[in-house]
């Protein structure tokens, strides 16, 4: 078990600037979940961890100990490649036990090490077979089970469960958290699955453009998002946002939106002007037109079962989801009314970072009174 | 308008049995050009086979059937020259494809997976040189052959025969290296491969059919060569096959041993074709089935 520390790490290809100036600490024994749109670095970043790919610039340690020009197999770290990347022609117990072998562990030493992981992944009836054999969740297993056997400090996992279907992918996420419960090690993940971010972290790590946008629990990210990036990204359906025209005096602003939408505001702390405001779906309830906070006609109604999406048109550039848990009783292309509480809204600034205002407060401390706190979209 | 132009015609079907009929046609038509295809590509192999069991004046006679005589066999295989010319065949052969394939192994793993600046321009200019005609480096050829003394020796031919090989083996085992997933590379990194470990434990094994089939080619380039092996050497007992039936004389000088050159060639040809059977299942499986996820 070991703590992982980055120190500015920047890496480029070719001039082309993929991380810039990473830092980041990580405490041992954490679960830590790199998230981020495609192309963002996260993958990247790990890579660099594993020692995969050479850092441009900054350092790296592991454990204390700097680790930067240290090679990938004496780094202590595990990884857990989106592919598998089983070797497709050894049986399940030769790939298990590869690295061991690698080291010139005896023949039974590695037998009885590989049957140790195998009972403990439910894989120890498959030994004798192929990975062309295996369903995806049965590779699945081999591949953390070949990292497990290595006895790692650090366990590194890039998008592990994106190849199996839904059902699948609900079963592996609890075994990867139960997992982390049994061993303690550090872990760090890398996802563009919400669900996985939201249940699996301790600590979610929010990339943009190959800077760390936030860094915090699931619940910290969800309540009180450090910009209009990680606003949206965080939570599923995302965000609605909304540009507004702020006028105003000091740090009391009267925001007009589309729809209709006529907010006052008092911003604390950083007092620059708000340019959008934005509501999460779950936030926001249908009400009869007019006595709202805004109004917009309803588009269309997506029928989940246990939930509902409500899509309104506020004008023809802003149409908002709303999140229910039962059907509406209005129809589509009915004008109908939203309301949402003061403590609910999101203000940002022109450059995307969010603004504090009277209310918000509110929120925050309710988050932090209730740290698990539900109404998560898992 | 567009859905208009869609829409299908009123009649728009013929009736069920007339589908069925005209399938059966197109595969009859399907089956007499493959047989067109196989009597066209095995006829003249077959005729070797009869007319190596013909004697004289019979060979002149067109019977499709062979006669059963194996004198020109029993002759071939009691003359010491032609014995001698299959033991270089098989020595240049054997020898030019193992060298071709390590010299490939070594350059497509470099080409393949190490980015350089030169990379473009080092793989083009090993395709133009495979696409040299022979006859442009042969007076060239000779000078080297006569300058590193190698001259009317078989390892002349082994030399002169990885000109054409090895570009051949080098891009098809760059092709292969470069679609070989990265990730089982980097897997193998991370549980603690040497290059060498990675090439000899992962890559080779998961080679096995390109290997066999651009072994195969680069054997059988060899195996047929001619021009080379005629230029190069001088003097019979160091004579490669396709030449030893080249030369092959009568009794007189009058007399052509037709039946005896097809002979020669019905054994020339058998070695290959115990060749490409050997090794074609282990060229059609795709022994990376299930390395990643497809």
């Amino acid at each position: 078990m070991a703590s992982v520390e980055l120190k500015s790490v920047s890496k480029s290809y070719g001039g082309n600037p993929v991380i810039r100036g990473v830092d980041l600490a990580i405490r041992d024994g954490e679960f830590i979940v790199f998230v981020g749109p495609s192309g963002c670095g996260k993958s990247t970043l790990l890579r660099l961890i594993a020692g995969l790919v050479p850092v441009t610039e900054g350092e790296i340690s592991i454990g204390g100990e700097p680790v930067t020009d240290v090679p990938a197999s004496k780094r202590g770290i595990a990884f857990v490649f989106q592919s598998y990347a089983l070797y497709p022609h050894m049986t399940v117990a030769r790939n298990i036990g590869f690295a061991l072998e690698t080291l010139g562990l005896g023949r039974d030493a590695v037998r009885n090490k590989v049957a140790e992981v195998a009972k403990l992944l439910k894989v120890d009836h498959l030994l004798a077979r192929r990975p062309r054999e295996l369903s995806g969740g049965q590779r699945q297993r081999v591949a953390i089970g070949r990292a497990l056997v290595r006895k790692p400090e650090v366990f590194l996992f890039d998008e592990p469960l994106s190849n199996l279907d839904s059902d699948l992918r609900m079963e592996m996420r609890i075994e990867i958290a139960r997992l982390h419960d049994d061993i303690g090690t550090t872990m760090i993940y890398v996802t563009h699955d919400q669900a996985e971010a939201m249940t699996l972290a301790d600590r979610i790590v929010v990339l943009n453009h190959g800077v760390i946008e936030q860094v915090g629990s699931p619940q910290e990210l969800y309540h009180t998002p450090k910009s209009r990036f990680v606003a949206g990204f965080v939570g599923s359906p995302r965000m609605n946002f909304s540009p507004v025209k702020a006028t105003g005096v000091g740090a009391d602003w009267l925001l007009a939106g589309p729809g209709g939408l006529r907010v006052e505001s008092h911003v604390t702390g950083n007092r620059s002007t708000p340019a959008t405001i934005g509501v999460r779906p779950e936030a926001l309830s249908i009400v009869a037109p007019g006595s709202g906070r805004l109004d917009g006609v309803i588009e269309r109604i997506e029928d989940l079962g246990h939930e509902h999406f409500a899509y309104v048109r506020l004008d023809a550039d802003n149409s908002w989801v709303i999140r229910l848990p039962a059907r509406p009783r209005e129809d589509r292309d009915t004008k109908v009314g939203l309301s949402f509480r003061d403590e609910d809204l999101f203000l940002f600034e022109e450059s995307g970072a969010r603004l504090d205002h009277a209310a918000s407060h509110e929120r925050s401390a309710a988050a932090v009174a209730q740290p698990s706190g539900g109404g998560m979209a898992a | 308008m567009t859905d208009a132009a869609l829409a299908l015609p009123a009649r728009r079907r013929r009736s069920s049995a007339s589908y069925r009929l005209e399938r059966r046609i197109k595969k009859g038509f399907l089956v007499v050009a493959v047989g067109l295809v196989l009597i066209y590509t095995l006829f003249p192999y077959y005729w070797a086979i009869v007319s190596s069991t013909k004697q004289g004046a019979a060979l002149y006679r067109n019977t499709f059937l062979p006669a059963f005589d194996f004198t020109y066999y029993k002759a071939l295989y009691e003359n010491k020259i032609f014995l001698g010319s299959l033991v270089n065949s098989a020595f240049v052969a054997s020898s030019t494809t193992a060298l071709s394939l390590i010299l490939g192994i070594s350059a497509a793993y470099a080409l393949g997976r190490i980015d350089f600046p030169q990379r473009r321009g080092v793989l083009m200019t090993i395709l133009m040189i495979s696409i040299f005609p022979q006859v442009v480096v042969l007076s060239g050829m000779f000078e080297l052959i006569n300058w590193l003394g190698l001259y009317n020796r078989p390892s002349a031919l082994i030399l002169t025969y990885l000109l054409a090989t090895v570009p051949f083996t080098t891009w098809i085992l760059t092709t292969f290296i470069r679609e070989f997933p990265r990730e089982l590379e980097e897997a193998a990194i991370i549980d603690g491969c040497s290059h060498f470990r990675i090439l000899t434990k992962i890559l080779l094994p998961l080679m096995g059919p390109s290997l066999a089939s651009t072994g195969i080619l680069a054997f059988i380039l060899a195996w047929n060569e001619f021009l080379f092996a005629l230029t190069f050497i001088l003097t019979d007992e160091n004579r490669t096959v396709p030449v030893a039936i080249g030369l092959m004389g009568g009794s007189s000088r009058y007399e052509y041993p037709f039946g005896q050159i097809m002979a020669a060639s019905v054994t020339v040809t058998l070695p290959l074709i115990v060749l490409v059977l050997i090794f074609q299942r282990r060229i059609v499986a795709g022994l990376t089935a299930g390395a990643v996820k497809g």
